[in-house]
């Protein structure tokens, strides 16, 4: 599934500037402590989280997950946004729960 | 005997939340570039983020190298102490001694030792005051 239509159907914040709208996203993960997104996501994941400091980029970049998704409305660092941009790493945020979002991310077929 | 190719070096400064991951995006980069298998460089990346990781939180900082063989990956990650007190513990998943100021971060699940060792071949380490060695083999053929 695109990015685009993850953005669309989930009405999600777009927090970052240079991303790729048709990059494809293959699957969801969700996780907070890094050590265990780094073991279990996958390559072109959607990762849900509430961490929103810059190393969520560092497991981000060397995972190559296809996108970040800050739930709960949770304010994302500056530093986080700038390295974001600068790898082209799209970060999204919704106010809504990790649980609302993979409901509704699984109606969508992901 | 395997035939060393190629030997990189990674400074990783002790608590410097910031940075971490530096020293692994540079690994990966490196072996992308190299040509190695995309499964490798993976695994390797989950070896050095956490070995960069374990230096920044727990140590008074190290270095960590990479060495290319032809038919393995040989990664060091050696730091300057204070060292773990108890070894067998820090394998145990889910044991972690991690400042609560790291935890809120995401960091200290306790994971970083055994996601370590699943993903080498051969996974060595020791630990001293002095500082504590790992030393992990990656086999690439």
């Amino acid at each position: 599934m695109k990015l685009k239509q993850i953005i669309e159907s989930l009405q999600v914040e777009m927090m970052t500037e240079s991303a790729d709208l048709e990059a494809e996203i293959t699957g969801v993960y969700i996780g907070d402590l890094l050590s265990l997104v780094m073991a279990k996501a996958k390559q072109g994941d959607l990762w849900i989280t509430i961490q929103t400091h810059l190393n969520v980029i560092a497991v981000v970049d060397l995972l190559d997950l296809g996108a970040v998704l800050v739930a709960e409305g949770v304010d994302i660092e500056e530093e986080t946004l700038a390295k974001a941009n600068s790898l082209n790493i799209p970060i999204l945020r919704s106010r809504l729960s990790a649980y609302d979002l993979a409901k509704k991310l699984s109606q969508l077929g992901l | 005997m395997a035939e060393l190719i190629k030997i990189f070096e990674y400074e990783v400064i002790a608590n410097d939340f910031n940075i971490a991951g530096t020293a692994s995006s540079a690994i990966k980069r490196n072996l992308k570039q190299l040509g190695i298998s995309p499964v490798i460089v993976r695994r390797v990346s989950i070896i050095s983020y956490e070995a960069e990781i374990n230096i920044i939180i727990h140590s008074n900082g190290g270095n960590i190298y990479l060495e290319i063989y032809d038919d393995k990956l040989t990664l060091r990650a050696y730091d300057n102490g204070p060292g773990i007190k108890n070894l067998e513990l820090a394998m145990t998943e889910g044991f972690s001694t991690a400042s609560n100021a790291a935890r809120e971060l995401g960091f200290g699940a306790g994971m970083g030792l055994p996601n370590m060792k699943k993903n080498s071949d051969a996974f060595k380490i020791s630990s001293t005051e002095e500082g504590t060695k790992i030393d992990i083999d990656i086999n690439i053929e």
